[in-house]
């Protein structure tokens, strides 16, 4: 009993090293919290496996996020953002290596689920800016499963052109708005 | 399936009794080419017979009428003794003030308390009585009234049926509040269907006017709804994965069209009013939304990019024989049909700019309804002489309700928001 707590202790100890330590070691943090690729095997044998899935732990809790990679700056993993020209939902090659890391992010943490938000810019209708917005999220979603994710993971909705990041009728601000995003559980 | 059928009784949803705030203001600019010169006589009596606002009947009629674009009031001097529906008229007088019309009435208290208003519309030129009405009413029922005499006014000098009874449901987005508004044809008496603080789009009015069909984003992506204006619950018409929107009302009132992503791209589908039996009609690889009925319920009219952009389609309402309706322009969409069923209203970019047009669909002729740049969402009046549209004019969302010859314009402004999404309601008889 005495050793569990002990082993408890040092677990807990060691989980704060580790949320304190800004961006030394930015994606094996929570990689090496996952069950499957934990290096210390026996040592987690008596800690419930639902805790130490990392990802889980960290959605909405920015506060105690910096060794997440999907907040680190420092990582393409914080990178969510796909953007189009007008009334286009072709994903430009600049996004591949994003989508890329998410779909290994995705695959390599089977438990987790994304939402992927399509969003238009204020122009032309607001029906046939949902259509746009759900074509652009459904072309993420695509490119994910294409790269293994599987589809239950992925739901893909449309916010048209009623969420607008930037508010303004500039053509920075519709470019800014005619993008996908890509979240996590907790971020929408 | 039987998530769907849920009766929701949403925290979200509102009903206010009678809000007695600003509600939206008009202002119009342009004429019709020949206005009907008419002279509203102050009725006998009608001061004891004030609306909240203060007005009088006569005046309330006298707007109306102007309003649409094909009446000029008269000024009516003092009239001693004043005159009522029973009145001897001197034609003569009446014409020396260029009236061509005039209508003459009174109003008179009962004894269980409520109010009798009677008039009579009288032709000058022929020097002819037309017709007139007597309506028993309550003190709260002063403009419903008034809208009724200037309906029956309008119908009988313009051969057309009024729409001054009628109501329009609209949104307005004041911060970051959306609110589904339901008021009279004139902005007044505006009355909120629904609260959120998530954006709310796409109203429809059922053909009956009892219900209104929309999409509301409360649980994170669009979701149909139908709401019975009198009763605050809201029911989950299409909550399929992905994305529900576009709701449009078969003339018949049985079946909704909307646009659902359940199986990928955006496709038009049919399904009940009570969410029950949805059953795909378009079967393309692109996008199809935004789908329309022409008025005998044959046709559906929508919009699809399966040319390579958006243009408006139309096939049956079987979902068979779709075919192209436009071809000028990359970007045509949001088809409304007229409710004579001979043209269509859509949103078009021209020259960067988008704006409402207006298809004869016997002729082929295009007609632009607007000259402003992010118009959206026309509308029908239900006698097809104005179109209501959404527009953004000095940075803010207002609404326009053009005359079908472009002509007359009015603009419908809210203090301290965004006014959009308008969709007239039908006649009610």
């Amino acid at each position: 009993m005495r050793a569990l707590w002990t082993l408890i202790i040092a677990l807990a100890l060691a989980a704060c090293a580790t949320t304190e330590t800004p961006q030394t070691q930015p994606p094996a943090g929570v990689e090496d919290r996952a069950p499957g690729t934990a290096p210390s095997g026996p040592g987690t044998q008596g800690v419930p496996p639902k805790p130490v899935t990392g990802v889980d732990l960290t959605g909405g809790r920015p506060a105690t996020s910096q060794a997440d990679p999907l907040r680190d700056p420092a990582s393409i993993l914080s990178q969510r953002s796909v953007y189009y020209d007008f009334d286009r939902y072709d994903i430009k090659d600049d996004y591949k290596p994003m989508i890329e890391a998410h779909a290994r992010h995705l695959r390599e943490n089977g438990g987790i689920k994304m939402l992927i938000q399509g969003n238009t810019d204020e122009r032309g209708s607001r029906e046939y800016n949902i259509a746009l917005g759900q074509r652009r999220a459904e072309g993420v979603k695509r490119m994910l499963m294409l790269l293994g994710t599987r589809e239950e993971q992925l739901e893909a909705v449309s916010l048209g052109e009623e969420k607008p990041k930037e508010v303004g009728h500039t053509e920075e601000a519709w470019a800014r708005n005619r993008r996908s995003d890509m979240l996590y559980p907790g971020e929408y | 399936m039987s998530p769907m059928r849920n009766l929701l009784a949403a925290i979200l949803v509102l009903f206010a009794a009678c809000s007695a705030h600003a509600q939206l203001s008009i202002e119009i600019t342009g004429a019709g080419a020949q206005r009907i010169p008419i002279a509203i006589a102050p009725l006998a009596g009608e001061a004891a017979l004030l609306d909240a606002s203060g007005a009088t009947l006569s005046a309330i009629v006298r707007a109306d009428l102007e309003r649409s674009g094909l009446f000029r009031g008269l000024e009516v001097p003092r009239l001693v003794p004043q005159p009522t529906e029973s009145s001897s008229v001197n034609y003569a007088e009446w014409r020396s003030r260029l009236a061509d019309a005039l209508v003459l009435g009174s109003v008179a208290r009962r004894p269980d308390g409520r109010f009798e208003v009677r008039f009579r519309l009288f032709d000058v030129l022929k020097q002819t009585t037309i017709g007139g009405v007597a309506y028993t009413l309550s003190r709260d029922q002063v403009r419903a009234t008034a809208h009724r005499i200037a309906d029956y006014v309008y119908e009988k000098l313009t051969g057309e049926k009024g729409v001054f009874s009628t109501r329009i449901a609209y949104v307005v987005k004041r911060g970051e509040r959306f609110e589904l508004q339901v008021a009279d044809a004139d902005g007044a008496n505006e009355q909120a269907m629904l609260v959120s603080n998530e954006p709310i789009i796409s109203p429809a009015w059922s053909p009956d006017g009892r219900r209104i069909a929309y999409v509301s984003f409360q649980n994170k992506k669009p979701i149909v709804y139908v709401q019975d204006i009198e009763v605050p619950k809201q029911l989950i018409v299409a909550n399929f994965k992905g994305s529900n929107s576009a709701p449009a009302w078969s003339p018949d009132g049985s079946s909704l069209a909307v646009a659902l992503t359940r199986d990928g791209n955006s496709q038009i589908y049919l399904i009940n009013p009570d969410g029950s039996n949805p059953r795909r009609l378009t079967r393309t690889a692109g996008i199809d939304t935004e789908p329309a009925f022409s008025p005998d319920g044959r046709w559906i009219y929508f919009t699809s990019d399966r040319g390579g952009s958006p243009q408006i389609y139309r096939m049956s309402a079987t979902g068979a024989d779709a075919q192209r309706i436009t071809f000028e322009g990359g970007y045509n969409v949001s088809p409304r049909v007229s409710p004579d069923g001979n043209s269509l209203a859509y949103v078009t970019r021209n020259s960067g700019k988008f704006q409402v047009a207006l298809l004869d669909l016997g002729t082929r002729q295009v007609q632009m309804l607007s000259d402003s740049d992010l118009d959206e969402s026309p509308s029908f009046a239900p006698n097809g002489r104005q179109i209501l549209l959404a527009t953004i004019v000095g940075g803010r969302g207002v609404l326009t309700a053009v005359s079908a010859d472009g002509r007359v314009k009015q603009r419908l402004t809210v203090s301290a928001g965004d006014v959009r999404e308008p969709a007239w309601g039908p006649l009610i008889p």
